[in-house]
């Protein structure tokens, strides 16, 4: 069975026709080629493939393109304002939040994402709010300090 | 996945038509997506239902609590009044999963997860939940993670939910609308069924019955804590859990609602040994008791005997956390 | 031109200080960050044509046996089915690193439970998924199949070179003060990299092009050349970019050979990416394994004598068996010794290299004996290893070519607080929790691998480096870049450095710690080329050249690069090979490590919450990425000591646990408040940068730290790792109740 998806990915409205079965992740990596959005377990445990849908946090191995019709998404190629990089960005690549760089994608999603929800949140509370994503490298340590920096960068911006 | 077909539901009554004769609902999908890659569940239809006008927390007119089947896992965990009245349930969802799921988990679907056995989750293996009358590959197999409580000689495995613990102590109840309209009230302690001679069968949901609401007693008071062990510091299922809700009178134990979580196929309680606790001043001797009485039921398998005396200890744990006059 | 060096002796000058550009041994910031953060960096299936198929693998369901038949027939008629491949060249599992040559090949013969059989091919990847979960399998199973190292009936090998005693270790254990007689083991590991092994395949008429996830091309392009039966020349890999490896890429991997065989008999190219759950069943495992450790001490704590002797496993038919006891021989003094390795025959997935093979797991068990020794004696754990620190390596009678182990422990303990530990076990505590301080040796042999790389100095003054080594989150970009900076005086942004090509010079590829020192020094050997080159352009001599900022200064003139190369370009090769050295020195890294866990005394998890690691590896050629190397490996250390373990089924041998819910990678709140400090250190017996490998030597030993402050905290020795609650909370009870 095909079916017509609509969304908003990074600003801009995009249409395909997807099989029912197909997932998000797999929409925005080859009918959109927006491959920094990464498939690392598709058991929706790794947080490789974390993307914002209206506004919250998800994995993208977790939700069908169908279920995501008509939604706002955002990838990590919306994150940067053309060619400046966005302050968590500029915060992960000056800390060495990143090695492989793999996982970053997904680190970066989520790391936005607990600033903008709890902007002060301190070391422990940004270690439990990143358990979703995993990093084997493995740089937690320095991803921790990397979004605390970001944060910092985010609320002085 | 095999394929399906996928609809999106405009209201109940169009989801509870559309859900029947092999079809599934799909809400927050965190686990059913899952299941379907690996051909566990092969459902031919997909009934999006994930936009229901279900989402909404209210208070009922008895003073309790009315939680959409839609609410998601993360808007209930921040509710005010959960965290004020219900803390339990807020440390439960919070316990839980990651951020990411707990975005997109919903109240209905939480409740309706399916067992995280190894061998449920291999399609080569026996197993009789997912295919009924192939046997059980965990009986005799990797048994660390298994029941104590509740399981048959046809399925060991346990129920991973860690909201449906919370809930359990709670006196929760399940709103189910039927198929044709019908609306029915459950106590979350008859939604369940244990697995004896078919584990397939986890609750009493007929096909095309949908959860449309969960709700909540009024708050009893007391203190409420969620102790969650685990392998890790977060981000792993329970090898057992403790929901409490202990309220104190005159130095008595007034009221205790007790739940346990990785230890049987569905949340746990045992009423007995709420009873023993009933009207009792707190000590350790009573809590011994009261442990003894609910492990007397234990039936571990190879690897998981070590339950037990980490139920016996998590369990006095909390009675003397809910119950120690200095906090 | 091409300048060469065989490492035969001591390099007698340090190149790299003599120069003035000053980037080497500096802070800097990856060149490939942008891209990463910006998720423009391409992976293998970023790459994806838009004419390709997808591939996925179909595993075997039975542990030993025969595949009689599959019902291709039912699975073509699905919809979008475009083929199903059941070559005999598939792959029964991956090569082990730099073999070179295909490993065992043919999908008939099922050696173990998961192992690929065929490859159903489909327009998307859903179609394909579907098709290779519906194709039904007929096997004939040998129901004898031995899958656990400890069955009595197991077939264990003793192989004659991989034993070596030395004295009467029997009779000084007999005569010791002090002894310590007890079995250790650790299970199974995977490196769990997280991007999943993956293949796209293109066919150009004879030629082969394939985008793969891979640690070492020059190896990985002969292995697939060999598995398809064509020449090297007809097959080029590209890898610029790699999501993590940790030695399950070194070889190449089912995933490619299904790929470009689909790839030729379909005329479109043909992506192969495995599942989680594939990875965990069909690449490589770390083995489980099972030491037993004796150590025999004097009234003062000195070692007369060590055994360790162990048992792992693998598949029938594979060479590779974890070296467990690398780093025993030369690590502690002792004159008696007993070095023991056996290997069971089982039919479980495949062992091979995980990040460290050998003192990963080996110097863990040793330093936790280490520590019961210490508790045994009354001798503080820092102090009994410096005691027994050797002045020569003990198994050869040959010098050590640098050794800043006491420098570490000497460190490590005064940074920690050391001397506020208290020796007695469960002194502390703090609420619910047990808290105990535990430390432990570091120490990973030092190597040197064949490695080339091409060095262009282009005609507007900036460089290029070539070679097909990868970086794999490790850096290379960055420690190359530093040093045909340095050695060409050329501010980083003038460098660029093109990596994961075959096309490009071979390399050592990445693996055992060796890429940054073994390809580096190709890239410095090549730049000295480049350097000569000026020099004779110049009319000077190589002493009178001094390069910085794009510049050459030779006597008092100062002459921009592009001047000097007026519109051509110059071009040097580098190429390095091991020699005597190796024989004629013991080279090694150390370090060490020291640990706070709390372990709550209700339950006995065990939560570290602080842990610092001091690491000696030569020259520290940047110590941004050198300390990310370290901190990684302290964590795969975390995992080893407390979640990490692969379960596998009692009756046939199966991974029951082959997902991240289930195998538990430590997660971001496992992971305190970790440091590192990285000492100066040179080594001239290594290479002429004078730096050694630090890619490993952050986990050989991470765990034992961790295990023995839980034995601190709470007198329970945990000696069957990983130390989960399970193992602590009968102890407990017998402490607490």
């Amino acid at each position: 069975m095909t079916i017509s998806v609509s969304m908003t990915v990074n600003g801009k409205t995009v249409s395909g026709d997807v099989e029912g079965r197909t997932l998000l992740v797999q929409f925005l990596r080859e009918q959109l080629h927006l491959t920094g959005t990464h498939v690392g377990c598709d058991t929706s445990q790794c947080g490789a493939c974390v993307v914002h849908v209206d506004g919250q946090s998800v994995k993208s191995c977790t939700i069908l393109a169908a279920q995501a019709n008509g939604t706002e998404v955002v990838t990590i190629e919306g994150l940067a304002d053309g060619a400046t990089l966005h302050p968590m960005q500029e915060a992960f690549r000056e800390h060495h939040g990143l090695q492989c760089g793999f996982c970053t994608p997904g680190m970066l999603a989520t790391g936005y994402d607990i600033v903008r929800r709890l902007p002060d949140a301190d070391e422990a509370r940004i270690r439990r709010e990143l358990s979703g994503n995993i990093c084997r490298c493995t740089g937690y340590h320095n991803i921790v300090k990397a979004i605390k920096a970001g944060a910092e960068k985010m609320s002085a911006a | 996945m095999t394929p399906f077909a996928y609809s999106r539901a405009a209201t109940p009554s169009e989801a509870t038509g559309l859900g029947r004769d092999g079809a599934s609902f799909i809400a927050g999908g965190t686990n059913l997506l899952d299941l379907m890659k690996l051909e566990i569940i092969t459902p031919d239809r997909l009934v999006d239902i994930s936009r229901l006008d279900l989402a909404a927390i209210s208070e009922t007119p008895e003073g309790g609590l009315r939680i959409g089947a839609m609410v998601r896992n993360s808007d209930l965990a921040a509710d005010r009044k959960v965290c004020d009245s219900y803390p339990v349930l807020a440390e439960a969802l919070l316990a839980g999963a990651s951020a990411q799921l707990r975005n997109k988990a919903t109240t209905g679907g939480n409740l309706l997860q399916r067992t995280r056995c190894y061998y449920f989750y291999d399609t080569a293996m026996p197993c009789n939940k997912r295919a009924p009358g192939s046997g059980c590959q965990a009986i005799g197999g990797a048994t660390r993670l298994h029941a104590i409580f509740g399981a048959s000689v046809h399925c060991i495995a346990t129920h991973p939910s860690d909201m449906a613990v919370a809930l359990r102590a709670l006196d929760a109840e399940v709103e189910v609308e039927a198929p044709e309209g019908a609306i029915r009230r459950l106590p979350l302690s008859q939604f369940y069924v244990l697995p004896g001679d078919t584990p397939h069968i986890e609750t009493v949901l007929a096909p095309g019955d949908l959860i449309t609401a969960v709700i909540l007693p009024p708050p009893q008071g007391g203190r409420q804590t969620y102790r969650k062990v685990r392998d890790r510091a977060s981000y792993a299922f329970a090898l057992v859990s403790v929901a409490g809700v202990v309220a104190l009178k005159e130095g008595r134990i007034a009221h205790a609602s007790l739940a346990f979580g990785g230890v049987a196929p569905q949340p746990w309680r045992n009423e007995t040994v709420e009873s023993m606790l009933h009207d009792r001043q707190p000590s350790a001797g009573l809590f011994a008791q009261a442990a003894d009485a609910l492990l007397a039921d234990a039936r571990p398998q190879k690897d998981n005997a070590f339950k037990i005396s980490l139920l016996r200890r998590t369990l006095i744990a909390v009675l003397n956390e809910l119950t120690d006059a200095d906090q | 031109m091409t300048s060469h060096i065989k490492m035969d002796e001591r390099v007698e000058r340090d190149r790299l200080a003599e120069m003035v550009q000053a980037v080497i041994g500096k802070p800097l910031d990856r060149p490939e960050g942008a891209l990463k953060v910006s998720g423009a960096a391409p992976y293998a299936m970023d790459r994806l044509p838009a004419n390709a198929c997808h591939g996925v693998l179909v595993r075997a369901t039975v542990s030993n046996g025969t595949l009689r038949d599959m019902d291709v027939d039912a699975v073509q008629a699905l919809p979008g089915i475009r083929a199903i491949i059941a070559d005999d060249r598939l792959l029964r599992n991956p090569a082990q690193g730099m073999a070179g040559e295909a490993p065992i090949q043919g999908p008939k013969d099922i050696a173990y439970f998961g192992q690929p059989i065929a490859l159903v091919v489909a327009e998307t990847f859903e179609q394909a998924r579907h098709g290779a979960q519906a194709l039904k399998l007929r096997f004939e199973a040998d129901g004898t199949a031995i899958v656990a190292p400890d069955d009595p009936k197991a077939d264990i090998e003793t192989p004659e070179d991989e034993q070596d005693s030395t004295g009467d270790l029997d009779a000084a254990m007999q005569t010791a003060r002090h002894t310590v007689d007890a079995h250790y083991t650790t299970p199974g590991h995977v490196s769990a990299a997280m991007e999943p092994h993956a293949s796209i395949a293109e066919w150009n008429g004879d030629r082969l092009t394939l985008y793969g996830s891979y640690q070492m091309l020059r190896f990985n392009r002969a292995e697939l050349a060999d598995a398809l039966g064509i020449e090297e020349k007809q097959v080029r890999i590209l890898a610029p970019y790699v999501g993590g490896g940790f030695g399950s890429k070194l070889g190449i991997g089912p995933e490619a050979v299904a790929a470009a065989l689909a790839a030729k008999a379909l005329g479109v190219p043909v992506a192969v990416a495995m599942s989680r759950q594939q990875v965990f069943e069909s690449v490589m495992r770390r083995s489980e394994t099972d030491q037993h450790i004796r150590l025999a001490a004097d009234e003062q704590g000195r070692l007369i004598g060590i055994g360790h002797e162990a048992l792992v496993s693998n598949l029938p038919g594979e060479e590779f068996s974890e070296p467990v006891t690398q780093a025993t021989p030369f690590l502690y003094q002792g004159d008696h010794r007993v070095i023991g390795h056996r290997i069971a025959r089982v039919h479980r997935t495949c062992a091979g290299s995980v990040r460290a093979p050998g003192e990963a797991v080996g110097l863990t068990a040793l330093e936790i004996a280490l520590d019961e020794l210490a508790a045994a004696s009354g001798i503080d754990p820092v102090k009994l290893r410096l005691i027994n620190i050797p002045q020569k390596d003990p198994s050869q009678d040959i010098p050590f070519s640098s050794h800043m182990l006491a420098e570490a422990l000497e460190e490590g303990a005064k940074r920690f607080d050391w001397d506020r530990r208290r020796s007695e076990p469960g002194a502390v505590r703090d609420g619910e929790w047990l808290i105990g301080m535990g430390m432990a040796s570091a120490a990973r042999v030092n190597m040197l691998i064949e490695s080339k790389a091409r060095v262009t100095l282009n005609a507007n003054g900036t460089g290029t480096v070539e070679t097909d080594m990868t970086d794999i989150g490790t850096g290379t970009y960055t420690v190359l870049s530093q040093i045909a900076g340095e050695m060409l005086g050329l501010p980083m942004d003038s460098v660029e450095t093109l990596l994961g090509d075959t096309a490009y010079p071979p390399a050592s590829g990445s693996g055992g710690s060796f890429g940054a020192a073994s390809n580096g020094t190709a890239v410095l050997l090549a730049c000295e080329e480049i350097r000569q080159q000026l020099c004779e352009r110049l009319d000077c001599d190589m002493q009178g050249l001094t390069l910085k900022d794009g510049h050459a200064i030779v006597g008092n003139r100062r002459i921009a690069l592009p001047e000097i190369l007026d519109g051509s370009r110059l071009v040097g090769e580098g190429h390095v090979e091991p020699g005597k050295a190796e024989e004629t020195v013991r080279q090694a890294t150390y370090g060490s490590y020291f640990a706070e866990v709390a372990v709550n005394a209700i339950t006995g998890e065990t939560r570290l919450r602080r842990m610092l690691g001091v690491f000696a590896a030569g020259r520290i050629l940047n110590p941004k990425t050198a300390r990310s190397q370290c901190l990684g490996g302290m964590t795969f250390g975390i995992g080893m000591a407390l979640t990490e373990e692969l379960i596998h089924d009692p009756r046939d041998g199966h991974i029951v646990n082959r997902d991240f819910a289930e195998y538990h990678l430590p997660v971001n709140a496992d992971v305190p408040q970790i440091d590192v400090v990285l000492l100066d250190e040179r080594d001239a017996w290594a290479n002429p940068l004078q730096a050694k490998g630090i890619g490993e030597l952050g986990i050989c030993g991470a765990a034992a730290s961790i295990v023995n402050a839980i034995y601190n905290a709470t007198g329970i020795r945990i000696r069957d790792l990983p130390a989960t609650l399970d193992k602590i909370i009968d102890g407990l009870q017998s402490r607490t109740d």
